[in-house]
């Protein structure tokens, strides 16, 4: 049942927290195309006309965002299982 | 709660304590914590003091505490932690009680073990024993119609006729350690001349030592010889090489019936020693109770004498004489400790307590709180504060994490400072029980009010800079707009966005978010940064400079202020003050929207350009169309700023010794009070010498008759300290734009090398690719953003505070006030 020691199910834990508080924000962000992010979005170096760049850019962001959200309910995922092993953890040593 | 501004007053006491109420008042001040003696017996040998046999009382105390500490943890029992409850010194009749106690126990102990080991060797015998009855079963198969049996001494006169008739083959049994074992061959064949055949077979279990409890390896062995001589050989032989010799029966039978008989014992032995175990267990534990109470006990009692030895019995032998420093302010609680400590006794005289005057200088004390002992403790580690001197660390509770979060400035790295610093501060009573955490825990969690407050300004300087993790935040619009049509932005690559036409208006707070996906961002936040570091390092130098003034104005130096301070800070803010407000005047005079063109920003001179041509009288050519300065009479105030400032150099260099000069000769003639020297100016000024003369020691300085080439020689340093500190501890406060700029830049390469890989992934299963990087992107901003940069950062801060700030007016050279406290002693002695 124990997978890991106290401190690394420790370490899940807040890394697990941050991570659903940092992706769900980024998602956010990516999924009102903030201009911050532009950076950040998988297009190409060249389109052939403006309206293409558009699309690509809008589908990016919206896939960016998606992607974020994903990442986010691993995240919650891994917040479980670390919750878990943290609580077991704290058992063995009270008991 | 006394003030930070300067160390508290301190008072030289006598105390005057009845010899019957000593140990109690002691106590009751060690309860307070707010003396510190002074040791009036320094010359007396340790061992030749009044109170050397109590201390031994208590040495022996401790020493059986020790013991039955070790017997518990042998056992894993655990010592119960008390923090809330902390017993008092004992008074004598529990003294008396606690040793007797004590004594029991300990002895109680010692028998125990030494029945434990009596008892294990008697077991360790009843087995090897019975391994050797076991294990000679195959030597004697064909031995056993002969009825050889050498050992078997009550078998009567037969077989000693048997055996002397015959003259055949004689056995001793035994065991020996493994490692013995071939030594113990050769020995053998050596002096019989191979006469002796020896058959033995390894055990398999290891067998444990009685007295260490070690597991050792042990063999059976069976001499078979020829003679009385050799047996006796045999036997010396066995004796030397430690092998224990066993009583073994030749015939089958007899050797199961003692088989048999071996059996049963080794049962009853087993029980006896459970038995004892259980036993043992059982007064421990009821030991383990009390153990940690008595053992504060002990050490309270023991630090009573050692601190009693520090008095002086009188002369008439009537009451005990003691030295102490009091901070003012808690002589009533003294008064209080003291008349309790003889009221417990029952005496009928009071102690007292007597101030006196003296010229010695006094520890310094300063009063914290839990917030400010970390402040303190950063400006104590440089040096303590000389006594009554202005403390420094008032203004670092603010001017630390601000400056520090100057070169920290991110938001997302300064909420994780604030998180962390707000979890310890919040759970700072269960945090504070822990006590094996180790070194590193214990700077954490002692500066755990300087991480908050790092984490919060952090924030703030985040806001400022616009940064969270290296990406800015649009919250009220970008004031930049775009004035090309679509076809100039589709066909150029790079575009300068002029501010003349493109800023409209300003960003409310901090920075424009815009500037973090410009490509000359770093030119301009250089320009922005590098100006802020001067004008806040200015500005905390003119700070140091003046409080210089309080210390003067405090130790009556009014001289000073005249001769040391006003040429410095005339200097520091005549050519550096004058740096900071061209550096303003820069930024408001040129505007993009002027239409008159040398208030153009191109038409902007460099500022550093024209300091150094101020300092060397130089003139630069500008631009066409612009001008060389930025408003009339620049020149000639530049030119006067630089005359006043040298002026100020020979002013610094001998205005003091000059003025010494003088004044020593006159002061010669004066009648000398308390027939010392107290200082330079205070006598001279006509001023009556208070009879506290500590305040007058001149905050340590004492130039008691120095002679006149020394004080020039001083000055002289000084001076030239001085001079050089303006220029480099400016250029110094430069880091805040080195660190700051490093702090960004690390913080973007990690986002684009790290993160943005995890973004820029295909749909959907690249949300598992972004999970992994995530998670090693926010191990990445740990290690390296928050800790490798936020520690160096502090230190930088540090050195700021101590150097460039400290250096302008702190002396740092008195002692600190150590009290005679108990808590503070049972804390340290826990440390250890």
């Amino acid at each position: 049942m124990k997978i890991c020691g106290p401190k690394c199910s420790l370490c899940g834990l807040i890394i697990s927290v941050w991570g659903i508080v940092q992706l769900v924000l980024m998602g956010l962000f990516f999924y009102i195309h903030s201009v911050a992010l532009i950076e950040d979005l998988p297009l190409l170096e060249e389109y052939e006309n403006l309206d293409a760049f558009y699309t690509a850019a809008n589908a990016a962001y919206t896939q960016n965002a998606y992607n974020c959200w994903i990442a986010a309910c691993i995240y919650v995922l891994t917040l479980l299982l670390s919750a878990q092993q943290f609580y077991m953890n704290s058992r063995v040593t009270a008991n | 709660m006394g003030d930070m501004f300067r160390s508290e007053q301190m008072a030289l006491c006598q105390m005057f304590i009845q010899p019957e109420a000593a140990y109690t008042s002691v106590s009751e001040l060690g309860e307070t914590g707010s003396v510190q003696f002074r040791d009036l017996n320094c010359n007396v040998n340790i061992f030749q003091r009044k109170f050397v046999t109590e201390v031994r009382r208590c040495d022996e105390l401790e020493r059986k505490i020790r013991y039955i500490e070790t017997e518990i943890k042998k056992d894993g029992i655990a010592l119960p932690d008390i923090q809330d409850d902390i017993p008092r010194a004992p008074n004598p009749r529990e003294i008396i009680d606690l040793e007797a106690h004590l004594e029991k126990t300990e002895s109680e102990m010692i028998e125990l073990a030494q029945n434990e080991v009596n008892m294990k060797s008697n077991y360790l015998e009843l087995t090897e024993l019975r391994k050797v009855l076991e294990n000679t079963q195959g030597f004697f198969s064909d031995q056993e119609v002969l009825n050889l049996d050498s050992s078997n001494r009550g078998a009567g006169v037969v077989d000693e006729a048997t055996v002397q008739h015959r003259g055949r083959l004689g056995f001793v049994a035994g065991v020996i350690n493994r490692e013995r074992v071939f030594g113990f061959e050769r020995m053998l064949w050596r002096i019989s001349r191979g006469n002796v055949f020896l058959k033995r077979s390894d055990l398999d279990a290891p067998l444990n030592d009685p007295a260490t409890g070690h597991p050792i390896y042990k063999t059976v062995f069976v001499a078979f010889f020829q003679g009385e001589q050799l047996k006796n050989r045999i036997k010396k032989v066995c004796t030397g090489f430690h092998a224990s010799l066993y009583p073994c029966p030749s015939s089958h039978n007899e050797r199961e019936e003692m088989v048999k008989n071996v059996r049963t014992r080794l049962e009853d032995l087993k029980l006896v020693l459970s038995q004892t175990e259980d036993h043992r267990s059982r007064v421990l534990a009821t030991v383990s109770k009390n153990l940690p109470s008595w053992s504060i006990m002990v050490k309270k009692m023991k630090a009573i004498y050692h601190t009693l030895n520090l008095f002086n019995m009188d002369v008439t032998k009537k009451c005990l004489i003691g030295e102490c420093w009091v901070p003012t302010k808690d002589l009533h609680i003294v008064q209080k400790a003291l008349s309790d400590g003889s009221a417990a006794v029952g005496s009928t005289i009071p102690s007292f307590l007597n101030v006196i005057d003296t010229n010695e200088q006094p520890p310094t004390f300063n009063r914290t709180n839990k917030f400010t002992r970390g402040f303190q403790n950063l400006i104590d580690a440089y040096g303590i504060a000389s006594y009554r001197e202005c403390n420094p660390a008032l203004y670092t509770c603010i001017t630390f994490p601000f400056l520090f979060a100057v070169m920290f400035g991110d938001l997302g790295h300064g909420i994780i400072l604030l998180l962390f610093g707000a979890w310890m501060v919040l759970s700072e009573k269960k945090l504070a029980r822990i006590k094996n955490g180790g070194e590193i825990w214990n700077i954490f969690f002692g500066g755990r009010y300087i991480i908050l407050l790092m984490g919060l300004f952090s924030c703030y300087t985040g806001l400022i800079y616009n940064d969270v993790f290296s990406k800015s935040m649009n919250i009220f619009g970008s004031n930049w707009i775009n004035n090309y049509n679509t076809s100039t932005v589709l066909t150029n690559k790079h575009l300068q966005m002029p501010p003349n036409t493109s800023a409209v208006g300003v960003y409310p707070l901090g920075l424009d978010p815009i500037w973090q996906l410009a490509d000359n961002k770093i030119i301009f936040l250089n320009s922005f940064k590098m100006k802020l570091s001067i004008i806040v390092g200015v500005l905390h130098m003119v700070f140091g400079v003046c409080m210089s003034v309080c210390n003067f104005v405090h130790f009556k130096k009014y001289s000073s202020i005249f001769l040391e301070f006003v040429p410095q800070i005339l200097f520091l803010l005549l050519l550096f003050g004058y740096m900071v407000f061209m550096m303003f005047f820069k930024w408001f005079k040129y505007s993009p929207h002027a239409t008159f063109q040398p208030e153009t920003p191109g038409c902007a001179p460099s500022v550093l350009i024209m300091f150094i041509n101020m300092m060397l009288f130089k003139n630069t050519k500008p631009f066409v169309g612009c001008n060389e300065f930025m408003f009339d009479s620049q020149e000639g105030l530049q030119k006067t700023f630089v005359v006043i400032g040298l002026i100020c150099v020979p002013w610094m260099l001998l205005g003091k010794p000059l003025y010494i000069k003088f004044t020593r000769g006159r002061r010669v003639s004066h009648v000398k009070h308390n027939g010392e020297l107290t200082g330079n100016m205070e006598l001279a000024e006509g001023e009556t010498p208070l009879p506290t003369g500590n305040e007058q020691a001149g905050g340590a300085h004492g130039h008691e008759e120095e002679p006149m080439s020394e004080v020039f020689i001083h000055q002289g340093i000084h001076t030239i300290e001085y001079v050089l500190s303006t220029i480099s501890h400016t250029a110094s406060y430069l880091r805040l734009w080195a660190l700051s700029l490093a702090h960004a830049q690390l913080s973007e390469v990690l986002w684009n090398m790290v993160l943005s890989l995890g973004l820029k992934m295909p749909p959907y299963t690249g949300a598992i690719g972004l999970f992994v990087i995530f998670g090693a992107w926010c191990l990445f901003t740990l290690a390296i953003l928050v800790m490798m940069e936020g520690l160096s950062a502090f230190l930088h801060t540090l050195r700021l505070h101590w150097v460039e700030f400290m250096s302008k007016f702190y002396e740092g050279l008195g002692y600190a006030f150590q009290p005679f406290s108990f808590k503070a002693i049972i804390d340290g002695e826990e440390e250890e």
